[in-house]
């Protein structure tokens, strides 16, 4: 290790780790902001989802599309995006042991995101960008809700700039030897193709700023889609990035577990990056003007190449905690390993619900209804809320949550408050969506519309069987909001009421699984406590639980896709 | 899977570049498998299968086409008998070039088509974005102004069928239902 790293810093006494100082500030100032910004568009999506469920129909209409513009960026743009920052400076200044690269273009960034998120939502507040959070041209709205979408995404490209800068002094200063670890390259992928995100939201943000304001002809409405969606499907690219360098950080802290092949991982995160671009498409499946074989070749992001990377890594990440397991002695059946995992540990349960979620309801789904043909019957419905609060919810969320649990700790130094409820809301909001992605999906296989604020205005068209999965979608709401609170409200508790870790002393152990000594010819690596230590394999060990569940996954898959087809089959011709 | 390996959180040890082995490598041979299933279902759709969503569309003014729409419907409006609603259904003569206009909150006009004979259906909007759902069959396609969106559609089974309009187009979206009658 290099010893001119001179820079304020405190040595982690849990990890081990050095936290940067300046760092540190600022992953807390961004995470703190996306967690209010998770609030706003937590409080919003309560509201929307009890006007959705037509038995109770909450909102008047036209604040049932102003809160649904909010819930929307709030959500996946603020939220998200505010807490992706905070991710990139700590993984990038622990995990390399180097120093944020510039403080002032940090608080640049920090504050013109600021700024851009209060202006968007004061402006939807005052009723003036009633437009959804595609805000499809030529639905206009007020000047400063483009101005504050364009600062929110500069600034978070100066992040971004600040985080590559960070990676090259690292890399220059010899910090660290050979390749960089896996969470800080799935970071850095993650990171990557936000640049590429944030250019096409510039691209397309700024003469919609320009016309708005009169300067400019409008944009043609078709090439605004297809640039919206340049930034808008790329950014969950992002997400998606982000929530696998998650997964595998969360996956080493409480289980130990370490990749099986770093080539495999390594890989999948590049296959992400070159075919990601691609799938700005499949969100113009029905449009006109676009050619089939234009769709067919893009929506497939060019042969499916970034579904089979997310389906490497939906293998590798339950395999190496199988490994892990199975090399600290929880040897019995196919699934001792699985049952045996620390349930209890928030960090475990939110990372590994978010992995089945992510996989089994939103991959399958989004590859389904991502399909050319298939999305005829799936365009615009309730289906696609349904998949998407799979992905980024159940999915990206739900991981954030999960890493929260070992973040606030540690760089705040406080023990949670009321551990049995931290220990029970990944569940609920796993559920939650489930629940609610579920109604959803049933709701739009009938035809329900998305952003719709009465399905009945035109007459009775659909049955009572629809007006079931709406409240559904209004019941599992509620529980996922019931959750979404537990978790702003733990963690703020935290902040103020937790009590203090004294200086030297690591954080609690949320519950690691222990080496049983039964465990043969395995001498175990002393971990800090809290953290779960690897235990030093001597020999392979078997992943025979992961490849059922993964041939279940497949076979899962194969009926959902198939049946999608069969629907269609029934539909009329057309071409 | 060897002694080498490193946690996600550590710089891999020296020759991590190592072909994957074992269920990790059955598992990527049966994904690449799949993944080629998945591509190769939509070129075989594109050319056997009956649904198919083409494109195909024409540039057009939204005025020009609110003409072509009055025009059409002048045309082809039916007897006084069938008015319903208010609004006079246009049947038009299979197979032939329909016309179909999207405004804010509403579907212009009401059409009446024949089963199992074969329409050119163009779509275009007056003003904003909208999104044609052909209910109960739940067949969904969007709609943009300065776009004509030629769908060539043959109707299966009699029967009224609506048409709600699921892209977002201002606050009285919801209320933007129209209709096409099947005999
Ligand atoms: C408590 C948790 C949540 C609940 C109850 C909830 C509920 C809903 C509901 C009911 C809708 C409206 C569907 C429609 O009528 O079209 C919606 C839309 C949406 N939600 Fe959520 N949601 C939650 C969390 C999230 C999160 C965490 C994200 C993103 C990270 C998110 C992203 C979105 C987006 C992008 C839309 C679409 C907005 C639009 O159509 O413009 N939601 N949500
Ligand atoms: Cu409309």
């Amino acid at each position: 290790m290099n010893t001119n790293s001179d820079y304020p810093k405190r040595i982690c006494s849990t990890t081990g780790f050095p936290i940067c100082r300046s760092a540190e500030f600022f992953v807390k100032a961004n995470a703190v902001l996306g967690v209010v910004f998770l609030l706003i568009g937590g409080i919003a999506a309560i509201l929307i989802a009890l006007t959705r469920w037509q038995a109770v129909h909450l909102l008047p209409v036209d604040w049932f599309y102003r809160i649904l513009t909010l819930h929307g960026i709030n959500m996946l743009i603020f939220w998200i995006l505010f807490f992706e920052v905070a991710i990139l400076y700590f993984v990038s200044t622990t995990l390399l042991k180097v120093r944020l690269a510039s403080r002032l273009t940090a608080w640049i960034s920090l504050v013109m995101m600021f700024v851009g998120a209060v202006m968007v939502d004061v402006t939807i507040l005052l009723g003036k960008a009633d437009v959804m959070l595609s805000s499809y041209l030529p639905l206009l709205a007020h000047p400063a809700f483009y101005l504050g979408i364009i600062l929110v995404a500069v600034g978070t490209l100066i992040a971004v700039g600040n985080y590559f800068a960070t990676l090259y002094i690292a890399k220059k200063e010899k910090t660290y030897e050979g390749s960089v670890p896996l969470v800080v390259f799935g970071a850095t992928a993650a990171a990557i193709i936000a640049v590429v995100t944030l250019l096409h939201g510039a691209v397309v943000m700024v003469p919609t700023f320009l016309y708005s304001l009169h300067l400019c002809p409008q944009p043609d409405p078709q090439w605004y889609r297809l640039l919206w969606w340049g930034l808008g499907h790329m950014s969950q690219q992002v997400n998606v990035c982000a929530m696998v360098a998650v997964w595998y950080l969360l996956a080493a802290i409480t289980t130990g577990a370490k990749p099986l092949n770093e080539a495999v991982c390594r890989s999948a995160f590049v296959l992400y990056i070159l075919f990601i671009n691609l799938a700005s498409a499949h969100h113009l499946l029905v449009d006109p003007g676009v050619s089939a074989g234009w769709k067919i070749w893009n929506t497939s992001y060019a042969m499916y190449l970034a579904v089979l990377a997310s389906m490497m890594h939906g293998f590798t990440v339950p395999a190496s905690v199988e490994v892990a397991m199975r090399g600290k002695g929880y040897v019995r059946g196919l699934f001792g390993w699985l049952t045996n995992a620390p349930w209890r540990n928030p960090g475990f349960s939110a990372f590994f619900l978010s992995l089945l979620i992510f996989g089994f309801i939103g991959g399958i789904t989004g590859v389904t209804l991502g399909t050319q043909q298939i999305n005829i019957i799936a365009h615009n419905t309730l289906r696609i809320p349904g998949h998407f609060h799979a992905t980024v919810v159940g999915g990206t969320t739900l991981a954030f949550m999960g890493l929260t649990y070992y973040v606030v700790p540690l760089l705040w130094r406080r023990e949670y408050i009321l551990k049995p409820l931290c220990r029970l809301q990944p569940y609920l909001f796993g559920i939650g969506i489930l629940i609610m992605s579920f109604g959803m999906s049933f709701a739009g296989s009938m035809g329900v519309s998305r952003r719709s604020w009465d399905i009945d205005a035109g007459g009775s068209i659909y049955g009572p069987t629809a007006h079931l999965f709406l409240a559904l979608v209004g019941i599992g709401g509620t529980v996922a909001f019931i959750a979404l609170f537990l978790y702003v409200g733990l963690t703020v508790g935290t902040l103020l009421f937790g009590r203090r870790i004294a200086a030297g002393k690591s954080m609690e152990d949320w519950g690691t699984p222990k080496v049983l000594s039964t465990s043969p010819g395995h001498d175990h690596v002393a971990p800090a406590p809290g953290f779960a230590g690897g235990a030093t394999v001597a020999e392979a060990h078997p992943t025979q639980g992961t490849m059922v569940l993964a041939v279940i996954f497949l076979l899962s898959f194969a009926v959902y896709y198939f049946a999608n087809w069969k629907a269609l089959a029934d539909v009329w011709p057309v071409r | 899977m060897n002694q080498e390996s490193s946690s996600g959180l550590e710089c891999p040890k020296p020759g991590w570049f190592q072909a994957p082995s074992g269920n990790e490598r059955t598992w990527i041979g049966m994904a690449v498998i799949w993944c080629l299933i998945l591509s190769v279902m939509m070129p075989y759709w594109h050319f056997r299968g009956k649904q198919n969503s083409t494109g195909e569309a024409y540039r057009v003014k939204p005025a020009d086409f609110v003409k072509r729409v009055e025009a059409f419907v002048k045309v082809n409006t039916g007897e006084e008998s069938l008015v319903e609603d208010g609004i006079a259904p246009v049947v038009p003569a299979p197979p032939g070039e329909v016309y179909l206009l999207a405004k804010q909150f509403f579907w212009f006009p009401v059409l009446k088509l024949r089963s199992g004979e074969t329409y050119r259906l163009h779509i275009s909007s007056a003003d904003v974005q909208h999104g044609f759902s052909l209910l109960p069959m739940n067949m969904n396609f969007q709609i943009v102004p300065g776009y004509d969106h030629v769908l060539t559609i043959k109707p299966q089974a009699p029967g009224t069928y609506h048409i709600v309009c699921n892209e977002f187009c201002g606050i009285g979206h919801q209320q933007m239902v129209g209709k096409i009658i099947v005999e």
